[in-house]
């Protein structure tokens, strides 16, 4: 599930691949990296809020989009993830952004999930965010958290 | 991790005992205990001395530091047995509290107190705190030693969650001391007081308390230790016990899980034991997963403090006595105005040390490479957590090489490769010599 690259200079690279409809595995890759940031020494509000954001990705890539790869980058002065998938794509991203709104099928919303809060988290708990999607096609969602001196 | 450096440890181990079969080494909730030239090794820097090692020993090598009755008792003119409510879990058929009280007073103790008493006013107390509403929500609870030390080494972003409390031993001490003062018109020192419990966690907070400069205990005895002996004093007691239990079913039922969280009454709790499900727990929590309660009990052991390593007594079984025992008690005890004198000791003196744990900058960049090299060093590793190596798991492994305590060549599988396979630097050492 994880792959790690090795890098001689202060960045940690983690790899890590999202199975389609396994809710069971869903949240490993991001419970993963909070152990990792933990060890490291990062700050509890910085570790907490890259789990959220990453969480909320990882759930939403089993979600809608079939599973998908999802890369973190640790530096000593922040952590970025980006997460790609080759799902259906958002068709309007505005939409999805409002808190409450959900495409999430019933089957979903029985287990709890669907709330709509998504997208709306990722970015609220993120210091940037960029969402490059087309429909048919897949989405690729960056964001990173910064570490503060 | 946070160090207590100068702090005396319950735990320790016989090595003629030791047969280095890593069950300790696996199961230890800080990664604390590692196997060594076939012995067990345990790094007291970072044991929370939550007993669980003693308890999963299948040889009984690892045993508990604890005082013995008979070393002690002659240093004082009167000695008070304070009763941790798990013992009353420990006996088949037990009509009544009394049975056991009476039975400490047959064999060399010259007064008991309930610790359950001290529990109840303890549990009225937080009550009141909690209505204030001033503690940051949800609120942990500080009555096991070993989850306090957990958190402290493993979640310390949780500690300001701790509920500031005194716990109920050492309240139950100093009213016992000074009932026996009364008494007697002995000076304090003179009063030994003897805490029989199921928890080696005890053992070290009664040595260096969390939240108060010290303890009125003096000595912690186990309850194994004690176990025959009492058995033997409670069945040789005259007809007509003396009524010597003061506590309701609210104290009491501490011994259990639950019991904490119910004395609450109208406070929604969330009660959880056994180090592993406390773990998941902690884990949740800092993730900031509001779980669903206000006040949530932790507790080491399997089933509450029953389940303490000092305890005779299957957990369970222990647990369900437990229960029954409360059945035929009242509620509580009346709270008396003398009970509320106690309460100015209730309130933690000392804040608990909070460790600061987060890097910044260079240690950030140094921490960054450390985790870049274990991870790299996995890759190499079986990933099999066999334990031959000493080190409970390969990730644990990783860590102690890169930090210097331990070489790659401790794998078993590691070995094996690298001596199955020809040594090209000796073989290009050889052809320069021709």
């Amino acid at each position: 599930m994880r792959d790690v690259n090795e890098n001689a200079q202060d960045i940690l690279h983690l790899h890590y691949v999202v199975e389609p409809d396994n809710f069971a595995a869903a949240g490993e890759a991001s419970s993963n990296v909070k152990r990792i940031l933990k060890h490291i020494g990062v700050s509890p509000d910085v570790i907490r809020k890259v789990a959220i954001a990453m969480y909320e990705g990882e759930i939403n890539m089993v979600i809608h989009a079939r599973g998908g790869d999802i890369d973190v980058d640790v530096s000593p002065e922040m952590i970025r993830m980006v997460l790609r998938d080759q799902g259906p794509g958002i068709p309007d991203v505005e939409k999805a952004m409002q808190e409450g709104y959900s495409t999430a099928p019933d089957s979903v919303r029985d287990l709890g999930f669907g709330a709509g809060m998504g997208l709306p988290n990722m970015k609220n708990y993120t210091d940037t965010m960029q969402i490059d999607t087309e429909v048919g096609v897949g989405t690729t969602l960056t964001m990173t958290v910064n570490i503060p001196a | 991790m946070h160090s207590d450096q100068a702090i005396s440890h319950a735990v320790t181990l016989n090595i003629n005992k030791c047969k280095g079969c890593t069950t300790c080494a696996r199961l230890c909730p800080t990664e604390a205990i590692r196997v060594r030239n076939g012995k067990a090794q345990i790094f007291y820097d970072s044991c929370i001395d939550c007993g669980n090692c003693i308890s999963v020993c299948p040889h009984h090598a690892v045993q508990a530091v604890v005082d013995r009755f008979e070393d002690y008792k002659d240093r004082y003119a009167y000695c008070v047995a304070l009763t941790a409510p798990a013992l009353y879990g420990q006996f088949l058929n037990l009509e009544s509290v009394d049975t056991v009280l009476n039975g400490l007073l047959k064999i060399g103790f010259d007064d008991v107190f309930d610790v359950a008493y001290a529990a109840e006013m303890v549990s009225n107390y937080t009550r009141r705190l909690l209505q204030e509403d001033k503690l940051k929500r949800p609120v942990i609870s500080s009555t096991c030693p070993a989850v306090i030390r957990l958190i402290r080494a493993r979640f310390p972003s949780l500690c300001d969650h701790i509920l500031p409390v005194v716990a109920p031993v050492h309240i139950a001490a100093k009213m016992a001391r000074d009932l026996a003062v009364k008494k007697t018109g002995l000076p304090p020192e003179k009063i030994g007081i003897f805490y029989i419990s199921s928890c080696a966690a005890k053992v070290t907070d009664i040595k260096n308390p969390i939240g108060i400069e010290k303890s009125d205990v003096d000595h912690v005895l186990s309850i194994r230790d004690i176990f025959i002996p009492l058995l033997k004093g409670m069945k040789n007691l005259p007809g007509g016990l003396q009524k010597l239990g003061k506590s309701g079913l609210i104290g009491i039922g501490w011994a259990a899980s639950g019991g904490e969280g119910a004395a609450l009454l109208k406070e929604k709790y969330f009660a959880t034991d056994g180090i592993d499900h406390v773990v998941q727990v902690l884990e949740q929590l800092e993730d900031g997963k509001f779980l669903s309660g206000t006040f949530i009990e932790l507790k080491a052991c399997t089933c509450g403090c029953v389940g303490g390593a000092l305890a005779v007594e299957n957990p369970f079984v222990a647990m369900a006595r437990i229960h029954q025992v409360c059945r035929d008690l009242p509620f509580t005890h009346a709270l008396t105005p003398e009970d509320a004198d106690y309460e100015a000791y209730m309130n933690w003196t000392s804040p608990l040390e909070v460790p600061e744990t987060h890097t910044r900058g260079e240690g950030m960049a140094f921490a960054l490479q450390e985790v870049v090299r274990i991870e790299e060093l996995k890759k190499q590793l079986p990933g099999l957590d066999c334990g031959a190596c000493g080190a409970p798991t390969c990730a644990i492994l990783a860590k102690d090489i890169v930090r210097g305590s331990a070489a790659l060549t401790d794998c078993v599988f590691m070995s094996k490769q690298s001596s199955s396979q020809p040594d090209p630097e000796n073989e290009s050492e050889e052809k320069n010599d021709k």
